[in-house]
């Protein structure tokens, strides 16, 4: 059951269109809420999740990110790929608005999650982040149990009783695959699991408030090959359930699991489209060059 | 061309590396004799009557300090209790709120400029703000007074464990629809969670050994602690009154309470240390 | 670089298909707009704003208490050495004189004594054994001050009259300094435990500077054949000369308002003489010593003046000292 994707852009017409999108030589050129040309074809069967159009980015005076405008199809698996420092982790930062978290960071332009921009200023970022669940480099288990981990979130959240509460985590849990690894010692300290196991409890605890968009900023990048496929294979299920949007630097990876692909290069986007396309066929000279590991 | 022979050179470096060590063993030697000292004055003091009995008036020998080691707990406990959620809510600020603030760069410096303030001055302030208008010394006089010098030990130190939780944490905890607050009581502290007790173990140590401070805000009180609202015995300013007597008797016991402080914040200034150094090891 | 692409890598996986429990039946707990964060910021920024209003307290309320003091002697006040409660004539010069001669006979002694302690543990000896004899040194900062105080009054005082005293006498003649009975306390006695008080504090610096000095740095000079003690000299200290005043203020700070230790063993004299041997007082001892007799409220306020004044000195001690640090912390981007 491959999944039925339509091509984002055929090759001559659109191409043209896609190249206007993403230029970076016209920035005067911001016309505010026209829908971006790439992906025209395609729009009738994929429902775009999360709307992003002539974001800025800015680290105090450097500008990261430089009118990045993009669509993220809903349940799809959207990889971001790039050159470290390109701007990727710090383009789905936005997504969930973590960014806020320090004070010289900030953005522009608009990101509309279901119709509603969520960096307009009085945006609840509580039921934003409940909405949009995120997965970080390293592992972060809670230094409390498993059990309390996974359950961080849901009695923020939601009310619920002790029984369906352990309903739930054992439901995070198996969509995580841990269930079996760590059913018997739930109450044991979460930092005492394995890497890969922490990555894939970090998983279950952004799941179990059921989230529907998840991002993840390199979630293999610090665990062993064995782990990473395990996580690999737990992208691509879990993505029924979720749109997923993964950061990765491994090229491989993201052609094995994501639907559609984004080159970022310098704070810009280069080129988006289909996978398949981008590692195939790419419309961009750059975008070849960083895929056949010419540069980055 | 002529060499310079290196014979000088030698004796000189010989001298100097065996004055640096000598420095060294005066240093060592001077711990030594301040530690057996106490110990052999404060020793013999330590009776059962010691730890149970109240002073008796001047002259008279027997009795013991009771009331004061109740008194020094009592106001330990009260400082505390004042000094370090303040101390604690306020490295809070420091820490997640005061990355590149100015408010926050001037309160870190207040708070150096606050440890290296006499402690007499700030017994002077809390008799000027507290003993003076409310026309009696009180054991919470003192306690405030503790808790002064507390403060700023308190604030610097809780910053400094908070910082060492990796902000990747923080910012997962944000990123599950946490609130702030939440994020730093419920996963940030747990994670600081040793640092902070020494902190504020070692804060304790410090202010437990403070005379200055208490002369003339808790005072001292021959008699049982009743309350904190009045003169209350403590074992510092005891040794004070007791080591000026002319009571041979009363020196013995101000020994003996020398010994109990000096023991008490020795032990818990150890223990500190060697939790805070296992930590930035890791 | 050839990426290969199988037709479906993952056969459809079975967790997906497992129904999650359903969230619907559970209601979410109220969604409260305001989280708490605005307050939570506002309670931290208040309690620590509460130490820069303390430092601004101090000197309010030090400067009210002391007005009748202050408009009864004027500048007079600091210039003039009475102090005499029945006749109501106080003057500071005595208390200033004497905490500033105690000071400095302990940075006199304590900072060559560090620097040499702190060269010894860092560059002479084994790691393990400097870190020995380091943590035991910065024990002696740990001891509270009223110990030293017994220990000086009880022990070491005696023993300067016994020992020290007579001899400095001996080998100094007519000199000024060392003259008059030896009474085991007076100014010496006070300085030398003053010293013993803040040399951990400069010990613990400066060996900290020390262990930042670039090893490539001593090492060529080693190369070039130099001994330990010219490397030190020429290299190490050179190096850390700025972290060593700061530690130096750092000591001077405590020193100048250390109470108890001094109110033992100086002897609580309101004259000034030259010599070392004889009672003097300083400000912290006087108010240790005199606040709670101070009945008449001219002695009182004379009292809290001589306290604002040595917050004063010492503030500005302390300032110049965090300057310093901050100056050198921006120059070399190494951290103290």
């Amino acid at each position: 059951m491959s999944p039925v994707i339509k091509p984002l852009y055929f090759d001559s017409a659109d191409k043209r269109g896609f190249r206007n999108e993403v230029s970076i030589e016209k920035p005067g050129n911001r016309p505010g809420n026209e829908e971006p040309r790439h992906g025209d074809q395609a729009k009738d069967s994929l429902a775009p999740k999360i709307s992003v159009r002539h974001l800025d980015f800015f680290y105090g005076d450097f500008q990261a990110l430089k009118d990045n405008t993009l669509d993220i199809y809903d349940k799809k698996v959207t990889a971001i790929i790039g050159p470290s420092g390109c701007g990727k982790s710090t383009h789905i930062r936005v997504y969930n608005r973590i960014y806020d978290l320090y004070r010289e960071q900030r953005a522009s332009g608009e990101i509309r999650m279901d119709g509603e921009n969520i960096l307009s200023p009085g945006y609840d970022l509580i039921e934003l982040r409940r909405r949009v669940g995120m997965i970080f480099q390293k592992p972060t288990p809670f230094p409390m149990s498993i059990k309390d981990n996974v359950t961080y979130g849901l009695k923020m959240h939601y009310k619920m009783s002790r029984s369906k509460m352990m309903e739930r985590v054992e439901w995070a849990l198996k969509q995580a695959a841990l269930w079996d690894e760590v059913k018997e010692d739930l109450d044991r300290p979460a930092t005492a699991l394995s890497g890969g196991q922490q990555q894939r409890l970090c998983i279950a605890r952004a799941i179990a408030v059921e989230p529907e968009i998840l991002l993840m900023d390199e979630p293999t990048s610090a665990i062993d090959p064995i782990a990473t496929s395990k996580i690999e294979d737990l992208v691509v299920n879990l993505k029924d359930r979720f749109t997923i949007v993964i950061v990765t630097h491994n090229m491989q990876q993201a052609a094995r699991i994501s639907d559609f692909t984004a080159f970022f290069y310098r704070g810009v986007i280069v080129e988006y489209g289909e996978t398949e396309k981008i590692f195939t066929k790419p419309a961009k000279k750059q975008t070849e060059e960083y895929i056949t590991g010419r540069f980055g | 061309m002529k060499r310079r022979p290196a014979t000088f050179r030698k004796l000189t470096n010989r001298l100097v590396v065996g004055l640096s060590g000598g420095a060294a063993l005066l240093g060592l030697f001077f711990l030594g004799w301040i530690l057996m000292g106490v110990i052999l004055r404060g020793i013999s003091a330590l009776s059962p009557d010691f730890f149970t009995k109240l002073p008796t008036p001047p002259g008279v020998p027997g009795g013991g300090l009771v009331n004061a080691i109740v008194g020094t707990l009592l106001i330990t406990l009260a400082a505390v209790l004042l000094g370090v959620p303040l101390g604690i809510l306020g490295g809070i600020y420091l820490s997640e709120f005061g990355e590149h603030s100015r408010v926050a760069a001037t309160v870190r410096f207040a708070a150096n400029v606050l440890m290296g303030t006499p402690s007499i001055i700030v017994g002077v302030f809390i008799y000027a703000i507290i003993v003076f208008p409310t026309g009696h010394f009180s054991g919470y006089a003192g306690a405030v007074s503790l808790a002064v010098i507390m403060l700023p030990v308190v604030v610097r130190t809780t910053e400094d464990m908070l910082r060492l939780v990796p902000n990747t944490l923080r910012e997962s905890a944000l990123a599950l629809g946490a609130p702030r607050w939440k994020v730093t009581f419920q996963v940030v502290f747990r994670a600081a969670k040793s640092g902070l007790l020494t902190g504020v173990l070692l804060a304790v140590a410090r202010v437990s050994g403070e005379t200055a401070p208490l002369l003339f805000t808790a005072l001292n009180s021959p008699y049982w602690v009743k309350s904190l609202s009045g003169p209350t015995a403590n074992l510092t300013v005891t040794i004070f009154n007791y080591a000026m007597s002319p009571y041979r008797d009363w020196q013995r016991q101000a020994w003996g309470a020398s010994l109990l402080i000096m023991v008490g914040v020795l032990l818990a200034t150890l223990l500190g240390r060697r939790v805070l150094k296992e930590k930035k090891r890791k | 670089m050839e990426i290969v692409f199988p037709s479906n890598p993952h056969p459809a996986g079975t967790p997906s298909g497992v129904p999650a429990p359903p969230l619907e039946n559970t209601s979410p707990s109220k969604v409260r707009r305001k989280d708490g964060d605005s307050l939570f910021r506002l309670v931290t920024l208040g309690s620590a704003l509460v130490i820069p209003l303390l430092i601004a307290g101090l000197f309010v309320s030090l400067t009210d208490m002391s007005m009748p003091s202050i408009r009864h002697f004027g500048l007079k006040f600091i210039l003039s050495s009475a102090w005499n409660p029945v006749k109501h004539d106080f003057g500071a010069l005595s208390s200033i004189y004497g905490t500033l001669i105690s000071t400095l006979i302990a940075m006199v002694i304590a900072v060559p004594l560090s620097l040499a302690i702190a060269l010894f543990q860092v560059e002479l000896i084994p790691p393990r054994l400097g870190r020995f004899i380091g943590s035991s040194i910065e024990l002696l900062a740990a001891i509270p001050s009223i110990i030293y105080g017994m220990w000086g009054l009880f022990v070491f005082a005696p023993f300067m009259a016994d020992h020290v005293q007579p001899f400095l006498a001996d080998i100094t003649g007519t000199l000024p300094f060392f003259q008059g009975p030896p009474m085991g306390i007076g100014l010496l006695t006070a300085g030398l435990i003053l010293a013993l008080m803040i040399l951990p504090f400069i010990t613990s610096v400066a060996s900290d500077v020390f262990r930042m000095v670039p090893v490539q740095l001593k090492e060529s000079a080693y190369g070039m054949g130099s001994t330990t003690f010219e490397v030190a000299r020429k290299v190490t200290l050179r190096y850390g000369i700025d972290g060593i005043v700061g530690a130096a203020f750092l000591g001077l700070g405590r020193a100048l308002g250390e109470t108890m230790a001094v109110t033992f063993v100086i002897g609580n004299s309101h004259k000034i003489s030259t010599s070392l041997f004889t009672g003097a007082n300083s400000i912290a001892s006087t108010l240790a010593n005199e606040f709670t007799e101070a009945s008449d409220p001219l002695y009182l306020s004379s009292l809290v003046e001589l306290g604002l004044i040595l917050l004063v000195i010492t503030i500005g001690v302390q300032i110049l000292s965090q300057l310093w640090l901050k100056r050198m912390r921006g120059k070399s981007g190494r951290g103290l």
